[in-house]
């Protein structure tokens, strides 16, 4: 290491009341989530293998079958040692082809996804137990890291990078992946690349706001806030993800992985006019699975704030809409989103 | 003749024992250091890997820590050991256990043997480098750092203070002019043997174990006391980050550090696999014969370290959200903002999107919609028209607008009527051109069909506005190009300024305008304007007009168009 270390003191100062009650909050989380372990029955453990330098995947689904094969071989062949699924009583056979797996443990609940906040506390609690001083990555079996380099480099390449400077938390925002014209028009068949059908997104049109509270950035746009919350954008999903951290027991996800406690750890971007590293997560939600999902998930009244977003869905699915655009972009790989400036290699070189 | 390499191990003990191999392989001996924080039986195993080869030593281990003293130990033990055992020797290469040969051995024992006297140590005084802004430079020298940087920052940072505080500082031994560079040397045999039997260099090593991070200089400097001839140069390309963490080579360097002409690298990923294979397998063919030239490699590292200070100008994205005043660009592109121009003239857009082959838009931040060009709903970037998205953060909406065309000149028209948000951005940004014709808000108003009562309340709320606004361009943070002038004032002569804007866009067209903008007729605007005073309001922003226009002979001479700024 060379000496001339610039260092600027980062982040807003927080005053000790405030930063008390985040900590308050914080074992708040982790007492929700050490109670919600009863929901959580194991159906193969094989955490035995987690070997100590092993990147680990944490996922929670429900009736995903289909895209299990290539979402497991997507994150295999980028060097992820373990996955940790919560099966949340899926009804499609998930469970039986997730046991089969050998590098897969998974855990079924048909508790309420709701009430463990989307998951949150049934990975919190996992996580706390398994993913101790790993790299740890939190994903939907629709989302697909993207990182600089991730063509030629692997995860560890990333996360070792990450641990030599210091490093513990990656930012990674979500991007809406759609086809061109009907969802349903191309059935994804088991096995197959989602992004080739769901190959289209928006490049250019996300707002961002800061948090104060936890110093996360809060980033709304994308297809979704373009058609479905036409008039009212602040009603939008938020898009900011942090999905690979370097755990450690006492971290915990407060909302999805939007956000999490210590709020250091959001502190994933640089507020003096440089840039820091950060990739994107693909979703690839908008398949022709995605009508029938919806309407279901619009039933279960299972989501966030009372589904509304299912139910934006539902309204404009009737008319069948284009998610695409002549401004739509199509996917090429991660350098075409960094020139975009969707992501950025930082001082990664 | 040939060269020892000492080198200094403390992970990824697999690829530095491939290392010493290959350098052993080429009759280099090669002299390790294993750190002490490496458990003993790791270190054992590694050693008894090694022990066949009977060109390898192992010297004492000393516990290595960043910015301390023990890595200059341990390079003082390997020498020592190198210069007794092996004395054939007659430079000395100091290497890490990341480090990885670029070049056949043979060409650096070669390069050596062609220079037997030369010291290739970078090795500048403190005044004369860059790399210490922010940090500490002089006062590592004169200072006492007791405490650990990494351990105890809080006590570092705190006996700094205190000493600079009370204007402590240390004796230098006499004689000896502080000098730093890379830690990565190649000594010559009379050199470092002359450092390392000095009679006096209880005194100095005394002295530097309390030097902060001393790897980087007591080579460096006590080299100056006895090479006739250094290179100031490291033989080692080894490039730093902005927090001065060496960047880290991976497969995909292959064809850059082919192309370095380096003879060694540092520091290369464990797992990088190809890499390790190319430079491994040591044929003489893989590199050209030239002088070594980390200059090529230097644009790309220069850049990462740009893009993690500076970063891209105009863009906000996850990993990039600039404090106020810390932008560096609010926006990415010049960009031109037009007050009153579509309202005093008739088809004023599609005239300035001829004249100039940029893309006009109407007004972007009009209450209703986004008026696109050409009436578009939707633009680069997937942005839609929606005002309600526009209206959610409307500054990010602009500058999300000129990030997304890049390459084009983008124009809008501005008025009292739209939402006013953006102008402070806009009045802070330099990439802003704003012209304004103030007063012509009420060219539409003359024009319309409306009962006057309503007229006149418009007129005074666009004009309160409009005031405003040109109250925040006049501001002294302004950095927009601006350009006022009243309409009185622009009609009397409107072609002048017309072409200072137009040839500060840059048009394509070089000659001079030959088509003017038709001026919508303003036959009884006079007479509007004095109707609104006789209803009690005034209307000050389009400057003076007569009743009825023309008829009155005006001796005033317009004024010449006025600069803010």
């Amino acid at each position: 290491m060379r000496s001339e270390w610039v260092t600027r003191t980062k982040g807003q100062e927080l005053g000790v009341w405030q930063s008390y009650r985040l900590r308050l909050q914080r074992k708040r989380w982790r007492i929700r989530a050490f109670r919600k372990r009863r929901d959580l029955r194991s159906v193969a453990d094989r955490t035995g293998q987690i070997r100590s330098d092993d990147i680990l995947v944490f996922c929670t689904m429900r009736n995903e079958r289909v895209r299990l094969p290539y979402f497991l071989n997507y994150y295999r062949d980028m060097g992820v040692g373990h996955f940790v699924f919560v099966d949340n009583d899926s009804t499609d056979g998930s469970l039986d082809f997730l046991s089969g797996q050998p590098d897969v443990s998974v855990w079924h609940t048909c508790a309420s996804y709701k009430r463990s906040r989307f998951g949150v506390d049934w990975l919190n609690r996992l996580q706390r137990k398994y993913a101790h001083g790993h790299w740890c990555l939190v994903v939907d079996p629709d989302e697909f890291l993207v990182y600089p380099f991730c063509d030629t480099r692997p995860l560890r390449a990333l996360t070792d990078w990450l641990d030599a400077s210091s490093i513990k938390s990656f930012s990674a925002m979500l991007l809406d992946m759609y086809p061109k014209g009907r969802l349903d028009d191309q059935p994804y068949l088991e096995g197959s690349n989602p992004m080739e059908i769901a190959s289209w997104f928006d490049s250019g049109n996300y707002t961002l706001k800061k948090n104060k509270k936890f110093g996360n950035l809060w980033i709304q746009g994308g297809p979704r806030s373009r058609v479905f919350f036409h008039d009212k954008p602040e009603k939008a999903p938020a898009l900011n993800k942090i999905p690979l951290v370097k755990w450690d027991k006492r971290y915990t996800y407060v909302s999805s992985t939007h956000m999490l406690l210590p709020r250091g750890l959001n502190q994933v971007y640089d507020e003096w006019g440089g840039e820091k590293a950060s990739g994107v997560l693909l979703h690839a939600k908008f398949l022709d699975t995605f009508t029938a999902k919806a309407s279901e998930e619009l039933e279960r009244a299972q989501h966030y704030s009372a589904s509304v977003e299912y139910r934006a869905y539902a309204d404009s699915l009737k008319d069948d809409p284009d998610l695409w655009c002549k401004f739509s972009e199509k996917y090429i790989n991660w350098r075409q989103l960094e020139i975009l400036g969707l992501m950025s290699k930082g001082n990664w070189a | 003749m040939t060269v020892g390499i000492v080198m200094l191990v403390h992970t990824a003990l697999d690829r530095a024992e491939q290392v010493a191999r290959h350098w052993t392989a080429a009759g280099c001996p090669v002299v390790v250091h294993v750190d002490k924080n490496v458990p003993r039986a790791t270190y054992k195993s590694f050693e008894q890997n090694l022990t066949n080869d009977p060109l390898v030593r192992f010297c004492k281990r000393h516990r290595c820590e960043w910015g301390s003293w023990g890595i200059v130990a341990a390079s003082q033990s390997a020498s020592e050991l190198m210069l007794e055992d092996f004395s054939e020797v007659s430079h000395i290469y100091l290497a890490s256990g990341s480090c990885l040969p670029l070049r056949p051995v043979q060409e650096l024992i070669d390069y050596l043997t062609e220079r037997p006297r030369t010291d290739f140590i970078e090795s500048a005084t403190t005044a004369d480098v860059p790399w210490t802004v922010g940090g500490l430079d002089q006062e590592r020298f004169t200072l006492r750092f007791p405490f650990s940087w990494k351990r105890n920052r809080f006590l570092f940072d705190r006996y700094v203070e205190i000493q600079r505080r009370l204007g402590l500082q240390r004796r230098i031994p006499v004689g000896i002019i502080p000098h730093m560079g890379s830690q990565w040397w190649c000594l010559s045999r009379q050199t470092l043997s002359a450092i390392l039997q000095d009679p006096e260099r209880e005194e100095y090593d005394r002295y530097f174990k309390r030097v902060w991070i001393p790897d980087e200089s007591y080579f460096q400097t006590l080299a100056r006391q006895y090479s006739t001839n250094i290179e100031s140069r490291s033989l080692t390309l080894s490039k730093f980050d902005f927090q001065g963490k060496p960047h880290i080579f991976y497969d995909d360097h292959l064809q850059l550090l082919r192309r370095s002409d380096c003879f060694v690298a540092r520091k290369i990923w464990p797992r990088a696999e190809r890499l390790y294979q190319a430079f491994l397998t040591d044929s003489s063919a893989a590199m050209k014969r030239t002088e070594p030239n980390p200059g090529k490699i230097d644009r790309i590292f220069a850049k990462a370290v740009e893009r993690r200070t500076r970063g891209r100008a105009g863009l906000y994205m996850q990993s990039r959200m600039p404090n106020y005043d810390w932008e560096n660009g609010l926006t990415s592109n010049p960009y031109s903002v037009f007050l009153g121009f579509t309202e005093l003239f008739e088809n004023f857009e599609q005239w300035l999107a001829k004249a100039t082959n940029a893309r006009v838009h109407g007004h972007l931040f009009s209450p209703e919609r986004v008026e696109y060009a050409g009436g578009q709903t939707l633009i680069n970037g997937a942005l839609n028209d929606s005002a309600a998205h526009r209206n959610y953060f409307p500054q990010a909406f602009l500058s999300s607008l000129i990030w997304n065309t890049r390459g084009e000149r983008q124009c809008f028209q501005f008025g009292p009527q739209d939402n006013q948000d953006i102008n402070w951005m806009i009045s802070r940004d330099p990439n802003a051109q704003i012209s304004v014709i103030s007063g012509a808000w009420a060219v539409p108003l003359f024009k319309s069909n409306r009962n006057f009562a309503d007229l006149r309340k418009d007129a005074a709320l666009f004009q309160k506005i409009e005031s405003e606004h040109l109250e925040i361009l006049r501001n002294t943070a302004t950095k927009a190009r601006i350009r006022v002038w009243t309409m009185a004032e622009f009609i009397e002569a409107p072609m002048e300024p017309i072409q200072a804007i137009i040839d500060e866009i840059g048009s394509v067209n070089l000659h001079r305008l030959t088509e003017a903008p038709t001026m919508v007729d303003l036959a009884g605007f006079g007479q509007f304007l004095q109707n609104l005073k006789n209803q009690g309001m005034h209307p000050y922003l389009m400057g003076d007009f007569p009743v009825e226009r023309g008829t009155v002979n005006q001796p005033k001479q317009p004024r010449k168009p006025y600069l803010v700024r």
